[in-house]
């Protein structure tokens, strides 16, 4: 089980929620799930979102793992220059 | 098995040291090609028509008279440019940027192009092209287009964001926010209070190599780009996909690039090049003037922020909130977003919040620069900290040390540190020489710290043995400042060979596999990681073929300083072979041998540096002389160390620029007034002192050598350093970027009684 925090924009198409407890063992799980529970969460998904685990930040490569009770913060993918 | 990229203490030898980058002599000489330095036989000359209105709706083009002149081999409009976007809205607004559609959004919008055999006759058929408008009213300030009766520029854009969502259409495309704990809870356990609002203007990136690109489609739909960009591979994507073309179909090349700071991460005249080329049948090159440069691409963001923070009189931060605004130009964008993610990133706060909104104006489309929205966002943050620690008696120094973020920080933007470098460039601030230098009549000592992400993406490298055992190392990370240097270094810290024996060239797109843009501090970063990668699958190759050379087990062979080694003494005295031993016999082992790498690179460390600065302020004329400048900045590793150093002085003295002079000036008209380097001044080496650096190396924990991003950080403290410095020398609070002299004159004036 993952506590799954969301950015204020997400947390919109989540009926309100800025934090969610999700059971996935990886990204693509987590997405799945995600999607499934709040279908207006798929188009940000499909947009591409950054997941912070631990603290380190990675795009959404789907296999990696969730580890147990990791902290868990989807942001917005960002520019740079 | 995967490519671990997690950190290994080491000893370097290659890594750390500072030779000569490979593309210097050519350049210094003139033989660099850059993106106007490409010629094809047959080419034609491409020219853009661009709207004189800030606002106006497009209601006729007649293009026959000029279509008509001899010599014009093709003139477009957005009639030749069809929706393929399918939806994808950002795509949608990079071509309707591109070519005005509908209605010209601002002085400068493109609206038709020429393509003739020569420049005058390219300019001749733009005086024939009549274009009827409808001119609306405009609105260029991001205050006075967040009001409801600013001139609305879309009326199909409802504010993001909220909930539940508007029922009228407004210029605020998007609100976001980002914090933690109870602000207003905070504020009531704070001492003292500060709370001031801030503008910033407009600036341009200001690289020297203007936008140019040769153009070629073939009679079958294949085409050829040559062009001057951060990111290839990205500008094939979305080139194609307004074209109406598929991806392979489409070679793109990247030149030299003479600066782009984020403002050639984005595509500006090559789809309209294409265009031209497809329409005419003959190559089209397109370089675009200064003046169009200034009107039509790349500006960053305007902006109003309020920033409110409160502590406790033993200088404990108890809250910390920010309201900011940033102009877009007439696109949503990320820009408010970023200055709300990074304002507060560099402190420990345990109740912080801070809104963005993104706000549209009848200026050039907004596009990234240099850490995007965070100077302005540090401005504004760095001034109230400093103000705070004034009031209430501390060091500013020692108050930023007492509320820095550190390992295990919840991060005003979400997620948790990990190892970061805030608290060290602040100590080594503290300790280093610059903050204890006596200062002169009407000079002033200002600094500021600064936070950016840095990201990595997606990264591919080829490593090629030659039969000579030299190397070939094909990046896709367009070279902005030295990486093919830097990646070199690598390649021979990895392969236990001298540099000089690494080639390192950036691959076109037909020749390489995808690689994300040069932007966020990603190239030396991910590239790095590619490249030990592919190194280390080449050396297992060679580790290999000296097997079979030797007739031993794969296991028997080690790789030691850029030779396979027999271990142990099972194998009799066998001499090592050398990566010219095993290259040459390589069509007798297998054939070619060289290392590839696909990944992606994710973990970029966050990166924080502390700027201090010392200005000297002339009281009769408000001219502001930066006379002493010091940055510190942690690398993680720093590949090479000239280029880092580089790179922290290129972002301080575009800061300098940014926080005293460069501004765009926009008359009651909507247009803008000062487009050339004549009106719109960057700091020249006469302007700058000597720019002093001290590089900090905090390894990051998930890049192997502790890599981390340098590029942009350098360019987030300088606003707020030196407007504190200003502040400290004419005493009075300078709250308005850039601090040009009328501002300072009107600020002293404003103090005087009467």
């Amino acid at each position: 089980m993952a506590k799954v925090t969301l950015w204020s924009g997400l947390s919109a198409a989540a009926g309100g929620n800025t934090t969610l407890e999700v059971t996935a063992k990886d990204i693509r799980e987590l997405f799945r799930v995600l999607a499934e529970q709040y279908p207006g969460l798929a188009p940000f998904i499909a947009q591409g979102i950054a997941v912070s685990i631990d603290g380190v930040i990675y795009r959404d490569t789907w296999s990696k793992e969730l580890p147990d009770n990791a902290e868990i913060f989807l942001l917005p993918r960002i520019a740079g220059g | 098995m995967g490519f671990d990229p997690s950190y290994a203490n080491r000893a370097f030898k290659s890594v750390g040291t500072r030779p000569v980058r490979p593309d210097g002599v050519d350049k210094v000489t003139g033989r660099a090609r850059y993106g106007a330095d490409f010629n094809l036989a047959g080419q034609l000359v491409g020219r853009i028509l661009r709207s004189p209105h800030a606002h106006a709706r497009i209601v006729r083009i007649d293009t026959s008279k000029a279509a008509a002149l001899p010599g014009v081999k093709a003139v477009i409009t957005a009639a030749d440019l069809p929706d393929y976007t399918h939806g994808d809205s950002d795509l949608f607004d990079i071509l309707d940027n591109c070519m005005a559609r509908t209605k010209v959004f601002y002085d400068g919008h493109a609206v038709a192009a020429v393509a003739a055999i020569d420049a005058r006759t390219a300019a001749e058929a733009l005086d024939l092209i009549v274009v009827e408008y409808e001119v609306l009213p405009h609105v260029t300030d991001v205050d006075a287009a967040m009001k409801p009766s600013a001139p609305l520029l879309h009326d199909t854009v409802f504010t993001g964001g909220v909930d539940p969502k508007p029922t009228t259409p407004s210029n605020v495309a998007n609100r976001s926010q980002y914090g933690h704990g109870d602000v207003e809870a905070g504020f009531g356990a704070a001492d003292i209070i500060i709370e001031r609002s801030f503008k910033t203007e407009q600036t341009h990136q200001g690289y020297i190599e203007p936008h140019a690109c040769v153009a070629n489609i073939n009679a079958d739909g294949s085409g050829e780009l040559w062009v001057c960009t951060q990111g290839h591979f990205v500008f094939r994507q979305q080139c194609a996909t307004l074209l109406g073309m598929e991806v392979s179909k489409l070679r793109v090349t990247s030149s030299e690039i003479g600066g782009g700071f984020g403002g050639k991460t984005h595509i500006w005249a090559e789809p309209v090049a294409l265009a031209l080329s497809r329409k005419a049948g003959r190559p089209v090159k397109l370089v675009m003037s200064r003046e169009e440069v200034f009107r039509a691409s790349g500006p960053t963001s305007a902006t109003s922020i309020d920033v409110k923070i409160g502590a406790r009189k033993d200088g404990t931060i108890t809250a910390a909130s920010a309201t900011l605004r940033y102009s877009c130009g007439p696109y949503n964008g990320p820009w408010a977003m970023l200055g709300a993610m990074t304002a507060f990133a560099c402190y420990d706060l345990a109740n912080v919040k801070s809104v963005g909104y993104e706000v549209l104006v009848n200026r050039p489309k907004t596009a990234a620069y240099r850490a995007p929205s965070a100077p302005m966002a540090a401005f504004a943050v760095e001034s109230v900290i400093d103000e705070l620690a004034h009031r209430i008696g501390m060091d500013p120094v020692a108050f930023r040390i007492r509320n820095a973020a550190r390992e295990g920080t919840q991060s005003s933007y979400g997620p948790v540190y990990g190892p970061i470098g805030i608290g060290p460039t602040l100590e080594a601030a503290r300790n280093h020489p610059h903050m204890k230098a006596p200062l002169g009549p009407n000079q002033g000592r200002g600094m500021a710290c600064g936070f950016w992400f840095n990201f990595g993406g997606q990264t591919c490298t080829d490593l090629n043995i030659g039969v000579d055992g030299t190397v070939t190392l094909a990046v896709g990370t367009v070279d902005v400042g030295g990486s093919r240097a830097s990646l070199s270094l690598v390649a021979a810290e990895e392969l236990g060979i001298p540099y000089a024996q690494v080639n390192a060239v950036v691959a076109d797109t037909a020749t390489l596999g995808y690689n994300d843009m040069t932007d966020g501090s990603r190239g030396t970063f991910s590239s790095s990681m590619a490249t030990i990668s592919a190194a280390r699958n080449a050396i297992t190759i060679m580790r290999g073929r000296a097997a079979v050379m030797w007739s031993i087990p794969l296991e028997d062979v080690a790789w030691e300083n850029g030779q396979a080694v027999a271990k142990g003494d099972k194998h009799g005295n066998l001499a090592p072979l050398t990566m010219k031993d095993i290259a040459g016999a390589a069509a007798k082992t297998g054939g070619p041998i060289a290392g590839h790498s696909e990944l992606v690179a994710d973990g970029a460390g966050v990166s924080f540096a502390t700027h201090i600065c010392d200005v000297e302020v002339d009281p009769e004329t408000g001219a502001t002389k930066v006379v002493r400048y010091t940055v510190v900045q942690d690398a993680g590793k720093a590949v090479h160390p000239t280029y880092v150093e580089g790179q922290y002085q290129g972002g301080a003295a575009q800061g300098i620029g940014w926080a005293l002079n460069e501004e765009y000036v926009y008359g009651g008209d909507g247009r803008l007034q000062n487009a050339g380097f004549l009106d719109y001044r960057v700091p020249v080496c006469s302007d700058l002192p000597m720019i002093d650096t001290q590089i900090l190396e905090i390894p990051n924990p998930n890049h192997p050598y502790g890599v981390r991003g340098v590029g942009e950080t350098s360019i987030v403290p300088p606003l707020g350093a030196i407007a504190n410095a200003v502040s400290n020398a004419v005493g009075v609070r300078m709250t308005h970027i850039p601090m040009s002299p009328p501002r300072i004159l009107a600020a002293l004036e404003a103090t005087q009684p009467g």
